[in-house]
């Protein structure tokens, strides 16, 4: 019996340290969630609304770079992200690159990429959509904040910048704490 | 009795040479090298091209070592560049180890991707990576070899795009083909699959 009581007791112990622990890093991740919104990149056109937009850095001799960021349409009629420019390159276009098996397919977006009422559309390496910028003028460097702007068929034209994140990159920088 | 007892002796006989046989088949398959692993399929062969130094190379020029054998392009801007990142990334962490492996990235796209691009390209990953260029019909003979699906489709603009399979060969130091890595596998598969390699390389 004694034995028993000194065991419970030790658990107890353990269990307000880790509720203790816990509390801490919840915390933390609050303050670091919060940062994040902070530094967070929000262009706004109309009713819509462009989150983070960032582009991987490129290896030496590239002459394409893919640029991602998240899209959302607070509207109530659908719109489409039709062209944009970035002055590092030549030409822009939405790409959606898909696997079939183990081939990579990519495709241009048909008509541009459409956001209806309501949707938020990422465009990140694993959703496979992406801003596709063509004819690189130079290799765009990690860490930069490149300016750019995109074009939708109804909100119009929106200056935004890129962030230019670590060649081999799954997300903006913000997102990987 | 006699008759048992022979029986016996049958029965002891067979069992002794079981023993023997698995003995020595799962003796062989502790003991094995990277040499010893099944040829899974008729995956690679003979090719004949140009590496990013401008050198003339074949196959045989990569024996005795395992190799690593990735299609791409360099105006990729996804698949490929991901892949080389990655590769880099674990050549970096099996630091001189990795010396005793060749990665090849061999181009689908030999119009623009000479030797001289290929080594500018080439230069913002690890220097381990080999570029292999070629004629069109030669780098077609190497696709052909390693059962790689490349496709140019047009863009709007005029240029053009390769649909490609995106698969890494993984390739015994006699040039057989023993493994698959995959597009977006995880990062730890990779490294186990590449520490695999080199220690049966090893012993």
């Amino acid at each position: 019996m004694p034995t028993g009581v000194r065991a419970q007791s030790v658990e107890n112990t353990m269990y307000i340290n880790t509720s203790r622990l816990h509390r801490f890093v919840m915390s933390a991740a609050v303050l670091l969630n919060m940062s994040t919104v902070a530094v967070a990149q929000q262009f706004k056109v109309k009713s819509i609304v462009i989150e983070q937009p960032w582009i991987r850095a490129t290896p030496a001799g590239a002459e394409v770079a893919g640029g991602y960021m998240t899209i959302s349409n607070t509207g109530s009629e659908p719109d489409r992200l039709i062209g944009g420019v970035l002055s590092q390159a030549g030409h822009f276009a939405v790409h959606e690159m898909k696997m079939d098996g183990n081939v990579m397919q990519m495709r241009e977006v048909e008509g541009g990429l459409e956001i209806k009422p309501g949707q938020k559309i990422e465009l990140n390496p694993s959703s496979g959509y992406h801003v596709m910028f063509m004819g690189l003028r130079e290799p765009l460097k990690q860490g930069d904040t490149l300016k750019g702007q995109l074009r939708f068929e109804k909100a119009g034209s929106v200056d935004i910048e890129y962030r230019v994140e670590a060649g081999g990159a799954q997300g903006p920088q913000q997102h990987n704490h | 009795m006699r008759k048992i007892g022979q029986n016996t002796v049958w029965i002891g006989a067979t069992l002794v040479a079981l023993i023997l046989v698995g003995a020595i088949y799962f003796g062989s398959n502790y003991l094995r090298d990277d040499r010893g692993l099944p040829k899974v399929a008729e995956i690679g062969g003979p090719f004949s091209l140009v590496d990013h130094h401008g050198k003339s190379v074949t196959n045989r020029d990569y024996l005795g070592k395992p190799t690593l054998v990735f299609f791409g392009f360099t105006h990729c801007p996804d698949v490929c560049p991901t892949t080389l990142y990655e590769i880099t990334n674990h050549l970096k962490e099996l630091g001189p180890d990795a010396d005793r492996l060749n990665v090849l990235f061999i181009t689908v796209d030999p119009e623009r991707d000479t030797p001289q691009q290929l080594a500018l390209y080439l230069s913002s990953f690890d220097p381990r990576i080999t570029g292999l260029s070629g004629s069109p019909e030669n780098i077609l003979a190497a696709e052909k070899a390693y059962h790689i699906y490349a496709k140019k489709v047009p863009l709007k603009d005029g240029g053009y795009t390769m649909d490609h399979t995106a698969t890494i060969a993984v390739m015994n130091s006699k040039g057989q083909y023993v493994d698959a890595m995959h597009y977006q596998a995880p990062s730890a598969t990779t490294r186990a699959k590449l520490r695999r390699l080199l220690n049966l390389g090893n012993s």
